[in-house]
């Protein structure tokens, strides 16, 4: 327990920032900074995804960073969240860097959308490339189909419906309608609403799915001890981790013994709770990467909140409701504040242990955040400093 | 002039198309439509003029190859209501076959006409082909016969045959796979009709998608067998949203167990999606695109 969370900084969440990618991501890591009492001259190290396009060296620049001891970039997709978070927290307890600034911008909606086949993974001469030759050409080839492939079989298993995976939306959406940083404030949805939106990849809906966004979030780590001494309560990391299962493929790991499952965050489960010392129970809030409904289920057993297959029952009774005992997302998660790749989840994570959120859970503790699922994936324990 | 296979809907429309072509047939020479003008001078000369054509005996006699000229209609044109093509274009373009092309024609004249002269045409059907496949889209070749008259006087005829198809949807082809020299020898094999499962020579384990080592045992000594192509669906997709290049939405994607062992994925070809279910039994079928031939699954 050497780092801390001491900033958060994001833009408005939008459909068309009007802005390039990188003045975004200089804008989210200006207010992350000044939200931390801190100078772009402090920042001695900077982390982000692969998939960001906005160099380290461009946003140091920027910035007027003059030097960096470390940078770094996480690979993945959404999967590399909470892993910058580690990275940042591995380089203050090495001493590597001080004062380490995580970082994802794009203008994910009104420019290159995820949501749409992604014709040029396909073709990329890599070994990524040749991992996808076994499904792109067949015709699979976006987010959702990759994951309505493993929740047919998740329904087929243990009889989830998709009235089970719209509860998780309705959750969402009631979330993000009370908080006005979400796209969808003000707008929350009836199961029947998610029941009759169009298909997108059977079995998902339309509202299984998360949103395409604009906008940059910026996270400030730094040692425990100098966060004490900065603008904000610090929010602790009690535990952070990386995980890549047997047989691993990003978003089409469908050739292991069991697909109903995501064993890469059943791992990464398992070194949160022992590096945090304590397990599910203790956990007041869950941030968990809500891309597609069907994964939110599946998290809640791979991180032990429930057993295999129960899922639809832990959240059936409103468990994970602002006033549940789970709450779960408060800010809305990516269906219902915005998809900025899951950096916006740990922004949230840090106001519910600041007890600074709009949609404010009482008396939090502990945080468990979770990072993009279906690809080697990452998670955080945060804690409220003691 | 039958229908050949297909599913019942294909078949029914074939069937309309049929019926209302032997009615037509039956029916023999339509009503004469006259001609608006005779054969007149000021349309030789423009004629020939336009062709560059001098031969003297013009404007005394009309050229044969203007026989179709006589009986145009005009900028606003109607066809005797029991005009064959007329009839065969009605049904056609009502069971989805919407396109038109002119494929050939043959014109034989019996005389020379004369300025004067005022022609009338009749037409009949001669036959109707189809379904047929052809580079354009299913199609129908609908053939005429159609004979010029001066009075009682049959003067020329022109056999006139179209092709009415389905335009064929603009698609773009399936995105290719990328090939590495670990997996060349499983799209060899697509374009053999083999499907290919990687074997380990050393320890025997089967594995799909194939690499260069054995996760068991670590050889660096991969081969092949060649899977039955006898399978059953372990999980599916119904794709809808948004558009996939090659594909037609929906479309069906499973994820199949082959016998061997190992699963694969691919597009399952002709199905109802609403008839798909974990544990339907498939077998393979290799579709062509590009260069390469992509395993596909149909229901057995």
């Amino acid at each position: 327990m050497t780092a801390a969370i001491a900033g958060i900084g994001a833009t408005e969440f939008s459909k068309d920032s009007g802005r390039s990618e990188l003045r975004l991501a200089v804008e989210a890591v200006t207010a992350a900074l000044a939200d931390a009492g801190l100078k772009p001259s402090d920042v001695d190290g900077l982390v982000s995804f692969t998939m960001d396009s906005n160099a380290e060296i461009a946003v140091a620049r920027e910035l007027g960073v003059p030097e960096l001891t470390f940078f770094s970039r996480i690979n993945y997709g959404g999967g590399a969240a909470c892993a910058t978070v580690q990275q940042a927290a591995m380089a203050v307890a090495t001493g590597t860097a001080e004062v380490v600034v995580c970082y994802r911008a794009f203008n994910e909606r009104s420019g290159h959308r995820f949501g749409q086949f992604a014709t040029a993974a396909a073709t990329m001469p890599t070994s990524s490339g040749v991992d996808n030759s076994w499904s792109y050409p067949m015709g699979l080839g976006t987010p959702a189909s990759t994951v309505a492939m493993v929740a047919r079989r998740y329904m087929h298993e243990f009889g989830a419906t998709s009235e089970d995976f719209g509860r998780v939306a309705v959750t969402m959406r009631e979330h993000a309608a009370t908080n006005p940083n979400a796209w969808f404030h003000g707008r929350p949805i009836t199961l029947a609403d998610h029941q009759s939106s169009r298909w997108i990849t059977e079995p998902l809906h339309l509202l299984d799915c998360c949103q395409e966004s604009d906008g940059a979030v910026a996270i400030v780590v730094t040692s425990v001890a100098r966060a004490r001494d900065l603008a904000q309560p610090a929010a602790v990391v009690s535990a952070s981790a990386q995980g890549s299962s047997s047989d691993q493929y990003v978003m089409s790991s469908y050739y292991r013994d069991d697909i109903a499952r995501l064993p890469e965050m059943g791992l990464v489960g398992r070194q949160l709770w022992r590096q945090a010392g304590f397990g599910p129970d203790e956990i007041d809030v869950a941030v968990l990467y809500d891309h597609f409904t069907p994964y939110v289920l599946i998290q809640l057993e791979e991180l032990g909140f429930c057993g295999r297959g129960e899922a639809k029952e832990f959240i059936a009774d409103g468990r994970i409701g602002l006033t549940g005992t789970l709450p779960l997302n408060p800010h809305g998660g990516q269906l219902g504040e915005a998809y900025i790749h899951g950096m916006n989840g740990i922004a949230e994570a840090v106001r519910q242990i600041r007890g600074s959120s709009v949609n404010q859970v009482r008396g939090v503790e502990n945080v468990v955040v979770t990072a993009g699922t279906g690809v080697p994936t990452s998670g955080l324990v945060l804690t409220r400093d003691r | 002039m039958s229908a050949t296979s297909g599913s019942s809907a294909e078949t029914s429309a074939a069937d309309r198309i049929t019926a209302v072509a032997d009615r037509l047939r039956a029916a023999g020479e339509c009503t004469p439509r006259p001609a608006r003008d005779p054969v007149n001078e000021p349309m030789i000369n423009n004629w020939t003029e336009a062709l560059g054509d001098r031969n003297p005996a013009y404007p005394a006699v009309a050229p044969p190859a203007m026989i179709q000229v006589w009986t145009m209609g005009g900028l606003h044109p109607e066809r005797s209501e029991d005009d064959p093509l007329g009839g065969m274009v009605e049904i056609l373009d009502a069971t989805g076959y919407t396109s038109v092309v002119a494929t050939n024609s043959e014109q034989t004249y019996h005389r020379h006409l004369k300025p004067g002269e005022r022609l009338a045409v009749t037409s009949r059907l001669e036959e109707v082909v189809g379904p047929k496949q052809t580079a354009l889209g299913e199609g129908w070749f609908v053939t005429t016969r159609s004979t010029w008259w001066s009075g009682d006087e049959p003067v020329g005829e022109m056999m006139f045959r179209v092709l009415k198809f389905k335009p064929k949807p603009a698609t773009q082809a399936s995105v290719p796979p990328m090939v590495s020299r670990d997996t060349a020898f499983f799209w060899d094999g697509t374009k053999l009709g083999e499907l290919r499962i990687q074997k380990c020579a050393a320890c025997g384990a089967l594995r799909h998608p194939p690499g260069p080592m054995c996760p068991r045992c670590n050889a660096l000594d991969p081969t092949h067998i060649v899977s039955s192509g006898l399978g059953e669906v372990y999980s599916y997709v119904v794709h809808h949203h948004p558009q996939v290049p090659g594909k037609q939405t929906p479309f069906v994607i499973a994820l199949v167990e082959l016998e061997e062992g190992v699963r694969m994925l691919g597009e399952l070809l002709d199905v109802d999606p609403e008839q798909v279910k974990v544990g339907l039994p498939v077998r393979v079928r290799f579709v062509p695109s590009g260069e390469f031939a992509l395993p596909a699954w149909e229901v057995r």
